[in-house]
């Protein structure tokens, strides 16, 4: 759905030049919510901002949809862009404009018949609950409520994919949800192809189905979100996914027990794997650290774990043949 | 009291003071607002930057805000003949009333829409609007507020310009209060004159505020 091919971007300076993205590769696939991370600065908005050509690549090539994005005339430009949806993180509805005039305003700057712009606009305010505020003004909306209308603007004409630059990063967290299940409905239903840059690693373990770490606009590592979250290769990940985590303690650990972190997926999360095997492998255990959760829907657990007496490696054998994926701490 | 006041003359002074003040405003309205939209567009990192333009545009505006409204008069003399066919009157203050007054007016206009957030444009240009769009649609709406504040302060310059205008031979309220009020001493012409242009300020203001208040939405 959404290729990048070599897209490389320099901004020059005075100071000098910088190397916002790096001949970044990319593929995204169709109906697919991909996330894309990174550190302040790491080119996550170029990045967003190329695939709809606010920012034009030094080099490289952007497709969307079998149309080489890249390659268009103004012209040309101008009408893929409305099948590409924006929302923003300050939302960036148009303050003159009333909730109602927002939401029509791509379909009047295509010129459709006024007749069907109010039909569209009356069914968007409806589906995203934003009817009882039709003729406000943005300054009287909250902030999720802005965010409504962005998301209501940016589907106007129908799109196939939504580009998501920081769209929950002004938002509380009960907002953030909100807006999320709003994003992840909007997937499922009309099959909407979304690409979300964002720094809160909790957006893409509820959304994405893949995500890219991006790191001096290098894509470090990228993968399935489950994979990359539960087994992250670069430093980058593991320190942003670390923070806000409580690093484990190794001095706890009863004296010589045998540590590893055993990681669950899927339904045999909630299965008694661990007492099961300790049971026969006659081997104590405690957890030291642990999560369960789920990953894009998908459960998960992930725990560090110090077995004393008996015998650990061949619990841990077992719980590797039972499908648990163990690693050494 | 007002013993030398003759009120066809205030009268007729008056209307000739609002024709100035309106024929100079709606062409400084005309001319002012593409100007001030020109020199945003060109500036630098905006929608159409054009460093040449901007330069050569910027250099007149300023050359033109520096001349003293005084000299601009005289300087424009045949130009304005040239133009109306006359020096006098009405028709001849309009010329330099206006060249006096467009330029500082699309400066105001052009901070309008600096003030724009730039996301603005931005999610405007994600929907596919073209520059012409961008601007009639979202800049100048959202500008609004401080374009007619702009007009405001430039309408009520354009008052204290058409006083000077009458000093050569434009006449109006300005006129009056020189020819009577001050080279023959009568000052409860001069009084009349002045409490006049004040009341049309005090209007102007009010007019302006109203409107102001009506297009902000933050
Ligand atoms: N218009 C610009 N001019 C010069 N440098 C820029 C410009 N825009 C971005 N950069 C630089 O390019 C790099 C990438 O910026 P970008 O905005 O893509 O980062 P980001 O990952 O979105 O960061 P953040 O999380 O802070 O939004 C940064 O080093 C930034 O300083
Ligand atoms: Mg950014």
């Amino acid at each position: 759905m959404i290729r990048l091919e070599g897209v490389t971007r320099r901004y020059r300076s005075v100071a000098g030049d910088r190397t916002a993205l790096d001949a970044v590769d990319l593929h995204v696939a169709r109906g697919e919510v991909f996330g894309v991370v990174g550190r302040s600065g790491a080119g996550k908005s170029t990045l967003i901002r190329a695939i709809n050509r606010l920012e034009t690549p030094d080099a490289g090539k952007v497709f969307v949809d079998g149309q080489e994005i890249t390659a268009l005339n103004p012209t040309e430009l101008r009408a893929a862009r409305r099948g590409i949806g924006m929302i923003f993180q300050h939302f960036n509805l148009l303050n003159a404009k009333t909730i109602e005039d927002n939401v029509a305003f791509p379909l009047r700057l295509e010129g459709r018949p006024e007749t069907e712009v109010k039909a569209r606009t009356a069914q968007l305010l409806a589906q995203l609950g934003l009817a009882d505020h039709a003729k406000k003004h943005p300054a009287q909306l909250s902030g999720g409520q802005k965010q409504r209308v962005g998301i209501a603007r940016a589907l106007a004409c129908g799109p196939s994919v939504l580009l998501c630059d920081e769209a929950t990063s002004a938002l509380d967290p009960e907002t953030t949800e909100d807006i999320l299940t709003l994003l992840d409905g909007l997937n499922r239903d009309l099959g909407l192809t979304i690409v979300l840059i964002t720094h809160q690693m909790e957006v893409v373990r509820r959304v994405c189905d893949r995500v890219a770490v991006l790191k001096d606009g290098r894509i470090v590592e990228q993968g399935a979100t489950a994979d990359v979250f539960l087994h992250p290769q670069h430093a980058v990940t593991r320190a942003m996914l670390a923070e806000g985590e409580e690093a484990v303690d190794a001095s706890v650990a009863p004296a010589g027990a045998r540590m590893a972190r055993l990681t669950f997926r899927g339904p045999s999360t909630y299965e008694p794997e661990l007492s099961c095997v300790a049971r026969t492998a006659g081997v104590d255990y405690s957890i030291l650290s642990g999560r369960i959760s789920r990953i894009r829907g998908e459960p998960y657990g992930q725990m560090t774990v110090a077995f004393t007496g008996g015998d650990a490696e061949a619990a841990l054998a077992q719980l590797a043949a039972r499908g648990v994926v163990v690693e050494a701490v | 009291m007002f013993a030398n006041v003759d009120w066809a003359d205030i009268g007729k002074a008056t209307i000739d003071t609002l024709l100035m003040l309106g024929g100079s405003m709606v062409l400084t309205v005309i001319l002012g607002v593409p100007l001030g939209v020109l020199l945003y567009l060109s500036g630098k990192g905006r929608l159409a930057a054009n460093p040449v333009l901007n330069a050569v545009l910027s250099f007149v505006v300023n050359v033109l805000r520096s001349v003293p409204f005084i000299i601009l008069l005289i300087v424009m003399l045949p130009v304005t003949v040239l133009l109306v066919g006359t020096s006098l009157g009405v028709a001849g203050a309009i010329p330099p009333l206006v060249v006096g007054a467009a330029p500082f007016y699309a400066r105001l206009v052009e901070t309008a829409l600096r003030e724009v957030d730039k996301g603005v444009v931005e999610a405007t240009q994600a929907m596919g609007g073209s520059t012409f769009q961008i601007v009639t649609r979202a800049l100048l709406p959202e500008a609004m507020p401080g374009i007619i504040a702009g007009a405001t302060v430039t309408a009520i310059a354009l008052v204290s310009y058409t006083a000077m205008a009458g000093v050569v031979g434009a006449g109006g309220l300005g006129d009056l209060a020189i020819r009577f009020g001050y080279q023959r001493f009568q000052t409860d012409v001069m009084a009349v004159t002045v409490v006049l242009l004040l009341i049309l300020v005090q209007i102007l203001q009010m007019i302006g505020d109203r409107l102001v208040a009506k297009v902000s939405h933050r």
